[in-house]
């Protein structure tokens, strides 16, 4: 993984840099030392580790705001993190940026329950929003697989997912207002507990944006009432075209479950010996469906789903008979990554998105791949919304097999984009998937996303080498070239 | 008088915004025109009309998405959901009645580039929860794309929810792709009756902080409306849930074909369309604070009308003509956003139509808008000075 070259004078200048941080951010909130900078050295993608130039560990929104302060003035770079959990490398230290670690700010600060809505600090994790507020019986819709531990502003930053998006969607659609700090140090508010903006839509831009736009030291999160009943059916197709025709055909039938999710054979042997959650271990595959809503609606739904799954070959069907045995059956797909390292010593997991339609190509081709590769592949995924996770396991002490193992995640990532899909659905860009941009985007595509990012740091000083493959300078993108009427009129119907 | 550029494929789009730059003319940029009077009044050397690039491009039911080009006819679109049982969740609002023009004639792409919302809003998102992904002219003359066709995409940045709600001023777009969800079943209202604006509001918050999963809550006149939709025996329990809730208020009960045309109503501030005079605005807020602005605008202004949408959060509000439309004394203390929705072009000229931002906000949103467009060729000045 190339990283943009270190520059040798903030090299230089580091004790001047850690001086200023320490009179920002007094007492302990400005770790120097190797020992204590260790923990900051990698994020979940834990193949690339790199040692920041100095962590800072803000407490008020006045610190960020200062420190940013201080780094557009001095020309450094920052590295926004939230707890850490990227699985992109969104939050991978720079050897040459300030880390700023965001996990001091973990307060919620209002719960408004007639205005269905919470604000929180970011550093709160996507768990702990729900936990404030499940005794009333509400909850925060999005939750990624890792919300045990993931932080809200780290969710904003990546547009976080879950297994529930396709009817409650992602970070971006359950967003009402979020506070930031601008690399120039301004704090700006955007939303609050209203919908909508009056202007251009910043903070859906802020959504996904990978800590590259700015800082947030605080969100308004959307709240939804818990659904009465959320039974989970299990579902044992016959064949994987099978488990997506049967998606395909429950959508088309006008259901939109809460979430419906597929996991080869080998990924349900893993989950099934890693929690035990009663899945059957000669399935062939396992679609799980998630019907939330009244009582009268999920037993329905089920029925009706249940008639899908049998009609299109699946062998067996089962639903959960209360809570406990849904939170069993859900225990398995979420652990099914963690699971998975019982049989191999290291993984890759991938996130394209492809349209539902070509599922069962995509999957063939990936078993294809893994042949060519000589590379066992799992995969587990978010069936509903087309977007696949596959697991390719490797040894990272062999360095072959490393090698292999991104040159097969690469082609895995090409061939979504080839079937009219995406480089991620969820995970983000990262350092992963920079330098597959140009597979997806021309140039003029990614000139045009830039010059957004230079319109809010010009100077390149945020999260840098992240996402985009290669740098241009904002005065060079910001150059118009005229020819003065030396174009003429085209072709084109004139009144 | 300007002249008017009309494209016929993606190329020819390009090509016009390409001579337009080098000529230095400006462009403004409409599919059918049916929001012409809405926003600020523009003075643009050429009309860049995009009902030449029209037409569905693909239709994937069972993947919930529908892509089309720029001058597709709203009308259209939904014909063609229709057949399959799905429609645009967002319910998107006819404005045409209310601006004084004929229904049904704005482009989809024009909803979303206001990033308008109905009444399912509450529930479902507004345009911007829908925008996929768009290809589209930069006003450097560039082809470019963002986002794409699948549900789930964090790929770059989401260049589509700035799109959204930008009035044409960023780019001009020739082809979107939208998401596309089931049809309800059933629609079914209850109708509660003799509440007054602050009890309609908190009665509408906790009917949405239930477990019946409302998709509407609007308050007009003496009537608070409660939408539940869905399978027959959902909507059956909800309703019978939401009566539960209520029971000591006086109710009254929709069946589908009623509930629709209500909600067809509350969609296009169908109660405020007939006094043509009146200044009608657009006020996105806390739900728990509509009663109190209403309130307060109508201590000085007695003869204003209001109705709630959003469960509050969204008011109607028409107020009798004068030269600065009260602009002032609507956004004062407001926090959310006030949009002047219908008022005579010499007002929108003085007055700001859009909600003005902060500062640091305001120097933002003109970088961002010298990002695409730095000679400012597409509507300028249509959201104000930028």
């Amino acid at each position: 993984m190339q990283m943009p070259p270190l520059d040798p004078d903030i090299l230089r200048r580091r004790g001047e840099i850690v001086a200023a941080l320490k009179a920002i951010v007094p007492g302990e909130g400005v770790i120097d030392d190797l020992d204590g900078m260790r923990p900051y050295e990698c994020d979940a993608l834990s193949a690339y580790r790199q040692m920041p130039l100095v962590v800072v560990l803000p407490e008020t929104v006045g610190q960020v705001s200062a420190i940013l302060r201080y780094c557009q003035d001095h020309k450094v770079k920052v590295v926004p993190r939230g707890a850490g959990t990227s699985l992109s490398g969104g939050s991978m230290p720079v050897g040459d940026a300030i880390l700023l670690g965001m996990a001091k700010f973990n307060r919620v600060l209002e719960i408004d329950y007639a205005n269905r809505c919470a604000r929180v600090q970011p550093g709160v994790t996507n768990l702990g929003v729900t936990k404030a507020v499940e005794h009333e019986g509400f909850y925060y819709a999005p939750d990624p697989s890792s919300q045990i531990a993931c932080s809200i502003g780290g969710n904003v930053a990546e547009n976080s997912g879950g297994v529930h998006c396709l009817k409650y969607g992602l970070t971006t659609n359950n967003l009402l207002g979020i506070e930031m700090v601008l690399m120039t140090g301004e704090v700006v508010r955007l939303g609050g507990k209203h919908l909508d903006p009056g202007g251009y839509d910043l903070m859906g831009l802020m959504t996904g944006s990978e800590g590259l736009l700015g800082v947030v030291t605080e969100v308004t999160v959307r709240l939804l009432r818990k659904p009465s009943t959320a039974p989970a059916s299990l579902g044992k197709p016959s064949s994987t075209a099978r488990a997506a025709d049967c998606v395909a055909a429950v959508i088309a039938s006008g259901i939109i479950p809460g979430g419906m999710e597929m996991m080869d054979k080998d990924a349900v042997q893993c989950a099934e010996n890693f929690v035990g959650a009663g899945y059957p271990l000669d399935a062939e595959g396992l679609l799980i469906v998630e019907l939330d809503g009244p009582p009268v609606e999920v037993d329905y739904l089920v029925e009706r789903v249940a008639e899908i799954a049998r009609g299109r070959g699946a062998t067996t069907v089962r639903v959960s008979r209360d809570e406990q045995e849904r939170v069993l059956f859900w225990a398995g797909r979420k652990a099914a990554f963690p699971a998975v390292g019982q049989i191999t010593p290291d993984y890759m997991c991938l996130d394209g998105s492809v349209p539902r339609g070509r599922l069962v190509e995509v999957l063939g081709e990936m078993r294809q791949m893994s042949k060519q590769h000589r590379l066992r592949v799992v995969n587990v995924f978010h069936a509903g919304d087309g977007n696949l996770h596959p697991l390719i396991l490797f040894d990272a002490n062999d360095a072959d097999e490393l090698r292999r193992a991104e040159e097969f995640g690469a082609d895995i990532l090409r061939l979504c984009v080839r079937v009219g899909g995406v480089l991620t659905g969820e995970h983000g860009v990262g350092i992963e998937k920079r330098d597959l941009m140009g597979v997806q985007f021309t140039e003029i595509d990614l000139d045009q996303q830039m010059r957004v990012k230079c319109a809010f740091d010009p100077d390149h000083l945020l999260n840098p080498g992240k996402v985009f493959p290669k740098l241009r300078r904002c005065a060079e993108l910001g150059r118009v070239t005229v020819h003065d009427n030396k174009i003429p009129f085209p072709d084109i119907p004139r009144f | 008088m300007a002249g008017t550029i009309r494209p016929r494929s993606p190329e020819e789009l390009r090509q016009a915004v390409e001579w337009a730059l080098n000529a230095g003319e400006t462009l403004d940029v409409h599919g059918t025109g049916s929001k012409l009077d809405l926003g600020k009044p523009m003075r643009c050397d050429q009309v860049l009309d995009l009902s030449g690039l029209s037409g569905i491009v693909d239709y994937a039911p069972e993947e919930l998405v529908v892509t089309l080009r720029a001058g597709t006819a709203m009308r259209e679109v939904e014909a063609l959901l229709a057949q399959r049982n799905q429609m645009l969740a967002f319910e998107p609002p006819d404005l045409g009645p209310l601006l004084g023009r004929a229904p049904g004639e704005g482009t989809l792409v024009g909803t979303i580039m206001g990033n308008f919302a109905g009444p399912r809003r509450l529930s479902a998102g507004a345009a911007r929860d829908h925008l996929l992904g768009f290809s589209g002219v930069n006003g450097r003359g560039e082809a470019f794309k963002s986002g794409g066709r699948v549900m789930k995409n964090v790929t770059g940045y989401d260049l589509s929810k700035l799109l959204a709600g930008s009035w044409g001023t960023l780019a001009v777009l020739d082809e979107v792709s939208v998401k596309v969800l089931p049809a309800p079943d059933q629609t079914r209202t209850l109708l509660l009756h003799g509440l007054g604006d602050a009890a309609a509001v908190t009665a509408m918050c906790a009917a949405m902080g239930s477990p019946h999963e409302v998709s509407g809550a609007a308050h007009v006149g003496d009537a608070t409306a409660l939408r539940v939709e869905g399978v027959a025996p959902s909507v059956e329990a909800r309703v019978k849930g939401l009566r539960d809730l209520f029971s000591s208020v006086e109710m009254k009960e929709l069946g589908t074909l009623e509930s629709r045309a209500f909600w067809r109503e509350v969609r296009d501030a169908v109660p405020l369309a007939a006094a043509a005079d009146d200044i009608v605005w657009r006020i996105s807020c806390a739900p728990t604070d509509g009663a109190t602005i209403v309130a307060r605008i109508k201590a000085t202004r007695p003869a204003a009308k209001a109705f709630y949408d959003w469960s509050g959060g969204l008011i109607w509000l028409a107020l009798p003509a004068s030269d600065d439309a009260d602009h002032a004394l609507v956004r004062a203390g407001l926090a959310g956003h006030a949009t002047l929705i219908r008022a005579p072009a010499t007002v929108r000229a003085a007055v700001p139509v859009f909600q003005p931002r902060p500062p640091a906000l305001a120097a933002l949103t003109a970088r961002i808008k010298e990002s695409f467009d730095p000679m400012r060729l597409f509507n300028p000045g249509r959201m104000g000075p930028s």
